[in-house]
């Protein structure tokens, strides 16, 4: 029995309770900024601890010396991770936008192929869809008698766009169909074409519905990029590779890779809170 | 044969509509004279919301026929645009644009549907406002807005479009008691200035004042109409003075 409550006292004139660790979801508990930090500084310590000791043997540089001389050289690849991201994001909204205002076609012809789209792509592992892209699009496409060439880092983003474009679409399905019919009526009352009431009266008010995943789709999309590394697009994880070789050092292995863990997580994790602030605020309002 | 206004503006012969099996309006005929005001009372569910919205073609019927200013609904090359400037329509839960201010409800469908001038549209739409009592209130959103006031903004919305009929739908029935009746006097002032209007309503001493007719309907069938006073005090189908023994 839960000694705060009497029978017959109803809860809401129990004195207000203090928020208990109890009250916080396991969830939350077990990862947030503390203890991701907790584990960082614990990482750092067994991982760069050793090679201080390595470092008063060998006249080696320290670990931490080599990972600030390769800083320049990562912020160059991790904004390149960046601008993939950023294009792959774009490219899969515009698309994932269109695709959802086809799944709620009146034509069921429409609306059905685009929901076989939609789940064809939001249910294929990003990398096959990747792989499928750098070998399927050309290295150039000749329109007009005019080539334009299609570097790898472009395929990349293509191939990411995809996924993108299927979550996307989801979310803009949902979120239309959240919209009371009421306001389809009476803007066809007031003479709106079925475009026209998409486009100046449902679309807009689906912003403030899709904003939050569509956040969060960003955050697991710029995680997703070192994914490109493997079909050999220059971004930080392949220079990681190569700074790796290029100092044959052993002990530099755990440290870069921790270093590279926090470029993303200083990056993503702003973008996961505002989400989160985003969603609580909205799902009040809403 | 063009439209004259010694014809009905609105009329409406042995309609029938269905929703897939069930038969909701089993013969309706009714026609309205421009500058009347008519009110259709009747129980839930007798079909008042469908026989107004298929007046707009919100709804189509299988059956009779609906027309507007002469022109036919059941024309497969209607001009639904056309049909839609001529006839504005207010709901009960008044669906204004969440996303917009009140001013630009009213400034939206002149300026995306009509294509008309931005500047002279606002000029319009800001004197609507005033007509409607919300001078003011241009720049407040919906959600800021009581409802009696969101029901207001609705009318003007439909005003903006220059309508030559205006079909009400129990415009007041989600209203508070003391709201009702500030929209019942914007819709005394339409009325009064010659606006063809249909209303369904609940609000009997309103339909009393100002209807030219009323119209009972049970069933999907009109049982009963005629003027408010003799309609109201001298009811002659048994199925009406059950229904208004129940309400008064
Ligand atoms: N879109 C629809 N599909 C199927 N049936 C419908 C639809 N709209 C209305 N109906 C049915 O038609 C009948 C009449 O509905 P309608 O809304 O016209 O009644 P009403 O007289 O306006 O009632 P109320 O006073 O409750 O508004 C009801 O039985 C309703 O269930
Ligand atoms: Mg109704």
């Amino acid at each position: 029995m839960n000694p705060g409550r009497i029978k017959g006292h109803l809860p809401v004139l129990l004195p207000a309770r203090k928020l208990m660790l109890s009250d916080i979801p396991l969830h939350d508990r077990l990862f947030n900024v503390w203890t991701a930090g907790a584990l960082l500084i614990a990482f750092l310590v067994t991982a760069i601890g050793p090679s201080f000791a390595q470092a008063e043997a060998a006249p080696a540089r320290s670990i931490l010396t080599i990972l600030f001389e390769w800083t320049p050289s990562i912020a160059k690849a991790f904004g390149f991770n960046v601008l993939i991201s950023i294009m792959a994001m774009a490219i899969g909204t515009v698309l994932g936008v269109g695709l959802g205002v086809l799944q709620v076609s009146p034509r069921s012809m429409i609306r059905r192929l685009a929901w076989i789209v939609t789940q064809f792509f939001r249910n294929s592992p990003w990398l096959v869809l990747l792989f499928y892209c750098i070998l399927l699009i050309p290295f150039k496409i000749t329109l007009f008698g005019m080539s334009v060439p299609f570097p790898g880092w472009i395929k990349a983003v293509i191939g990411l766009s995809l996924p993108v474009m299927a979550y996307m679409s989801e979310y803009m399905r949902g979120a239309i169909n959240s919209i009371p019919s009421g306001q389809w009526e009476s803007a066809q009352s007031l003479g709106f074409t079925r475009f026209q009431t998409m486009r100046d009266i449902i679309l807009p008010q689906t912003i403030k519905r899709v904003l939050p995943p569509w956040m969060n789709l960003y955050a697991v999309l710029t995680m997703a990029t070192p994914l490109v590394s493997i079909v050999g697009v220059n971004e930080v994880m392949s220079l990681t590779r190569a700074a790796l070789s290029a100092e044959s050092r052993v002990d530099l292995l755990i440290p870069m890779y921790l270093y590279i863990l926090c470029w993303f997580f200083l990056y993503c994790y702003p973008i996961s809170t505002l989400t989160g602030r985003l969603e609580r605020r909205y799902s009040v309002k809403l | 044969m063009p439209w004259t206004p010694d014809q009905p503006i609105i009329s409406l012969k042995n309609v029938h509509k269905s929703f897939g099996q069930t038969e909701v309006l089993r013969g309706i005929s009714m026609d309205v004279m421009k500058g009347e005001v008519v009110c259709i009372i009747g129980p839930s569910g007798s079909g008042k919301s469908t026989l107004i919205r298929c007046i707009n073609a919100l709804n189509d019927i299988q059956g009779g026929s609906i027309t507007v200013e002469g022109q036919e609904l059941r024309d497969p090359k209607l001009d639904l645009l056309a049909l839609r400037k001529k006839v504005g329509m207010v709901f009960q839960q008044y669906n204004l644009f969440p996303h917009k201010t009140a001013l630009e409800n009213v400034m939206m469908a002149p300026i995306k549907v009509l294509k008309q001038n931005r500047a002279e549209v606002e000029i319009r739409a800001r004197a609507l406002m005033k007509k409607v009592r919300l001078e003011g209130k241009e720049d407040a959103y919906p959600g800021e807005l009581s409802g009696g006031q969101q029901q207001r903004v609705a009318i003007a919305r439909s005003l903006a479009m220059n309508p030559d009929v205006m079909l009400f739908d129990e415009v007041t029935a989600a209203l508070d008691p003391e709201t009702v009746k500030e929209v019942l006097v914007t819709i005394k002032d339409l009325a009064a200035e010659g606006m063809t209007c249909i209303l369904v309503t609940h609000e009997m001493g309103f339909a009393r004042e100002i209807a030219d007719r009323v119209y009972f309907t049970d069933r999907g069938v009109i049982v009963e109409y005629g003027p408010p006073q003799s309609f109201f005090d001298d009811a002659k189908d048994p199925r009406t003075k059950q229904f208004l023994s129940q309400i008064l």
